[in-house]
């Protein structure tokens, strides 16, 4: 469906090396946060703060999220506008409660005493996440543009491949979550 | 940052008051030339908001070529201070910003630009495209650039010029070494642009891969072709290294993070680390290119096939792997260790392997070819022995142990120049005299040009020869002034005059565009050169119409055009015709950019609610666009009849 236009193939495979670019972008913030990642400078430690709990929170709300993003999919491919339009609003939901908690979890620990200007390490830990927080929000958006779209014109050969690379997107930010979730909240708490 | 009012515009220092009389009357004067010819209007409907690839691409040599007249005059103050012992011709600060701007200038906003500028205007010819994947993502990667290219220049007259080094190495370029805006316009100026020019590598990357025409496989692709996609590979994956860069240190400066600071768990190394993991590749996407612009001339003016195509292809692809694994190579003496030194030392000698390849290739090239020494050959032959010379002293320097007698003396100083001169300019050159007549429909004049070349190329080797021979009696780089007991001046001399013949070159390659402008004849044949042998020589005319090609040509063969007219079928029928699909013009990259351009304006001076409105104006643009309904248009066979009708007269 996705892939009947010719500007729709085009666009998927710009996305994909788009995609690519990122790649590098947050392999760049993971080099520069795993060489600053014991310069702490002798204040506030992650182990001190990092709370289990509210980060396998988030972790759910975002992989479900990317669940319910190709559930979208999958019944667009179906013609079933009505059903991936209620899917795309689950995911944002599940978004939103992503973006909620970690502005809150950042607030938490702004208060605790670790800020962007604490230390090297902090500051690296709040451009990382900070910059994978922005994506989800830019994401949200997005496809909040999107869903208005379709509800204007339906569902065209141009607007399933909008959609489509919209859920491409989203999972890619899935896939960079599970690494800040490995790389940075469990070896945080293990250190 | 507190800056008072009166610190806004830089004062007191003739030579930027001068500069700045210059700009106001070279701007009073554009805007009264244009309300009098009544050009605004063409400006806007023909130019600013021009999708056409050809039209964007001319767009850009003309922004490079400003840059390069704004990066050698600096050059040239440069010399002027270095001439003789103690000179004041320049403050030590003035001459660090200097140097600084110039670094910056010539490699982001001239070699790269005016590269970017040659693919636009050839490889959808060359592959036989109508137009690049993503039109109007074409505009708005120019007029990013441009935009930031803008902001970084008006640093010398508004607020002042950064000057710790193209390199910005920290804590030079921290808040306490360097305080006021300099530097703050050189994170943003560079950010901006980066944003263009990596879409424009995306655009290249889909564009090759999707768009070439039928028969057109990628074994039969033009060298310059290929470069380009190789290169915009490079560009997808080492620009992202750059923007999270200069992010990190903007918020180093800006909002106090610690990434680059002595203090607090700062690292500065870490800055030379990413700086040259991006910055490495960058050097092989202003080189890349330019092996492929010398491919396409040397086949032309020999008549001959490329020798070991597959050579060549393979060739670029090494360099292009091998160019993310040398950074480390810049700055062997700031202690990594005996190991890390060794493994960068082999890996950077490598690189010479597959180079050579290509010298070898393209001199087999030449070999028993009916060779014609027209101005586009000439600054090809002339790169082959230069390219050589900087080529062999980057050996001598990839050595980590010796390369702690030369470093940061004027010895490395050469050998870039030769090699990004050499390399990248004199393909600059070559490249747009070669496609002038596709651009603009005459040849550059024979005569004056070659005057050009030849002062080009002979100051271009009294200016840098001689220092080596700098470098190797100790002269320091970035030192702004000697005294007579060190023995530098004779060299420094030399090297000076040799500055200045250069710069009269450039000066008669520039006359050389309004003389032919006046008085060269009209080309009507697109095969202007009369050898051509790929795509772009097989449109209708020697400026092809907007679409490109009436009918979509089919290749069967490397060098498609040359076989086309062996076997007499260059001419296209004309009940081919079909209606063609043409994207519509759109000012909103160009709008889009300004916006971009206000905001790193108030993030300069930090003033955040400005930086913060531009950035928002800009997201609106974005929604605006993802909204916009607009599939283009299609052209009528009629008016397709009626256009190559009209060329072909």
């Amino acid at each position: 469906m996705e892939y009947q236009s010719e500007t729709g193939r085009l666009n998927i495979l710009g996305f994909w090396i788009f995609i690519g670019a990122e790649f590098a972008l947050f392999s760049t913030l993971f080099a520069a946060y795993f060489v600053l990642i014991n310069r702490t400078a002798g204040y506030i430690t992650p182990g001190e703060l990092f709370d289990l709990k509210l980060v396998l929170i988030m972790t759910f709300l975002l992989l479900t999220s990317s669940f319910t993003c190709g559930m979208a999919v999958h019944e667009m491919r179906n013609h079933n506008v009505k059903r991936m339009m209620i899917w795309l609003a689950i995911t944002l939901l599940l978004g939103l409660g992503f973006v909620g908690y970690e502005i809150y979890e950042f607030v938490h620990y702004a208060s605790e005493g670790a800020t962007l200007s604490t230390s090297a390490y902090w500051s690296a830990f709040f451009v990382l996440l900070g910059t994978h927080g922005l994506h989800v929000s830019i994401g949200i958006i997005w496809i909040i543009g999107i869903m208005i779209q379709i509800k204007k014109r339906g569902l065209t050969p141009k607007t399933s491949s909008k959609v489509f690379v919209s859920s491409l997107y989203w999972h890619f930010l899935d896939v960079v979550w599970i690494f800040i979730f490995t790389g940075v909240y469990l070896l945080g708490m293990v250190s | 940052m507190n800056l008072r009012w009166d610190e806004f515009i830089v004062t007191g220092d003739p030579l930027i008051l001068g500069a700045q009389i210059s700009i106001v009357l070279v701007s009073i004067a554009l805007v009264f030339g244009l309300t009098y010819f009544k050009k605004w209007g063409w400006l806007w409907r023909d130019w600013i908001t021009s999708v056409d690839h050809k039209k964007i691409g001319i767009m850009y040599i003309i922004a490079a070529l400003l840059m390069l007249f704004r990066g050698g005059v600096d050059a040239l103050l440069m010399r002027i201070q270095l001439a003789a012992p103690e000179m004041e011709f320049l403050s030590a600060q003035h001459y660090n910003e200097i140097f600084t701007t110039h670094g910056t200038i010539m490699i982001i906003f001239m070699a790269m630009p005016f590269l970017i500028g040659l693919m636009n205007v050839v490889v959808p010819l060359q592959i036989g495209a109508r137009d690049v994947a993503f039109p109007f993502l074409n505009n708005l990667s120019f007029w990013t650039f441009f935009v930031g290219a803008m902001l970084f220049n008006i640093s010398f007259v508004v607020g002042g010029s950064p000057s710790a080094g193209w390199t910005s190495y920290v804590p030079m370029a921290g808040n306490e070494l360097s305080p006021g805006p300099g530097q703050n316009y050189y994170l943003l100026g560079l950010q901006i642009s980066g944003i263009g020019t990596l879409l424009t590598g995306i655009n290249f990357i889909v564009t090759i891969l999707k768009m070439r025409t039928k028969g057109m496989t990628l074994f039969r692709m033009p060298m310059f072709t290929w470069t380009t996609l190789i290169t915009s590979l490079i560009i997808t994956f080492a620009f992202p290294v750059l923007t999270v860069s200069l992010a990190l240190m903007t918020f180093d400066r800006l909002f106090g993070t610690h990434f680059f600071t002595l203090a607090d768990g700062g690292m500065p190394m870490l800055w030379a680390n990413l700086f040259w993991i991006w910055g490495h590749p960058e050097v092989y996407i202003v080189i890349l290119p330019a092996f492929g612009i010398f491919s396409e001339i040397i086949t032309t003016f020999a008549r001959k096939t490329l020798f070991g195509y597959k050579a060549m292809v393979g060739s670029v692809v090494i360099i292009s792997c091998l160019s993310f694994l040398v950074w480390v190579h810049h700055f062997y003496t700031m202690g990594s260790g005996a190991a890390v030194n060794s493994f960068f030392s082999i890996t950077t000698m490598m690189i010479s392997i597959p180079t050579g390849v290509k010298i070898f290739n393209w001199l087999f090239t030449m070999y028993k070819g009916r060779i014609s020494f027209k101005q586009p050959m000439l600054w090809s032959i002339a790169f082959i022995p230069n390219f050589v010379i900087g080529g062999v002293t980057g050996v001598m320097l990839a050595m980590a142990a010796a390369d702690y007698q030369y470093h940061n003396t004027y010895f490395l100083v050469s050998h870039f120049h030769y090699v990004l001169i050499a390399g990248t300019v004199f393909a600059c050159f070559a490249g747009l005299v070669f496609w002038y007549p596709k651009m603009f429909g005459h040849k550059l004049n024979e005569k004056i040009g070659q005057w050009a070349f030849w002062l080009f190329m002979i100051g271009f080797n009294v200016c840098f020869f001689p220092q080596y021979f700098l470098g190797l009696d100790g002269m320091p780089r970035r030192t702004f002034s000697y005294l007579p007991e060190e023995g530098w001046f004779s060299l420094n001399f030399i090297s000076t005059v040799g500055a200045f013949v250069m710069g009269l070159g450039f000066l008669i390659f520039v006359y050389n565009v309004y003389y032919s402008f006046r008085h060269s004849a009209r080309e009507t044949s697109g095969d202007c050169w009369g050898s051509g042998r790929t795509l772009e020589w097989a449109t209708s005319s020697a400026i092809p119409p907007f679409y490109n090609f009436a009918v979509l040509p089919e290749v069967r063969t490397i060098d498609p055009y040359w076989h086309m007219k062996e076997d007499g079928q260059e001419s296209q029928k004309e009940e081919d015709y079909k209606p063609i699909h043409m994207p519509s013009n759109t000012g909103l990259g160009f709008i889009m950019s300004v916006f971009l351009g206000i905001s790193g304006f108030g993030l300069v001076f930090e003033w955040y609610w400005i930086g913060l409105v531009g950035v928002i104006l800009t997201f609106a643009c974005m929604i605006y666009r993802s909204f916009q309904q607009d599939d283009g248009y299609y052209v009528p066979v009629e008016k397709i009849k009626e256009t190559e009708r009209h060329a072909s007269v």
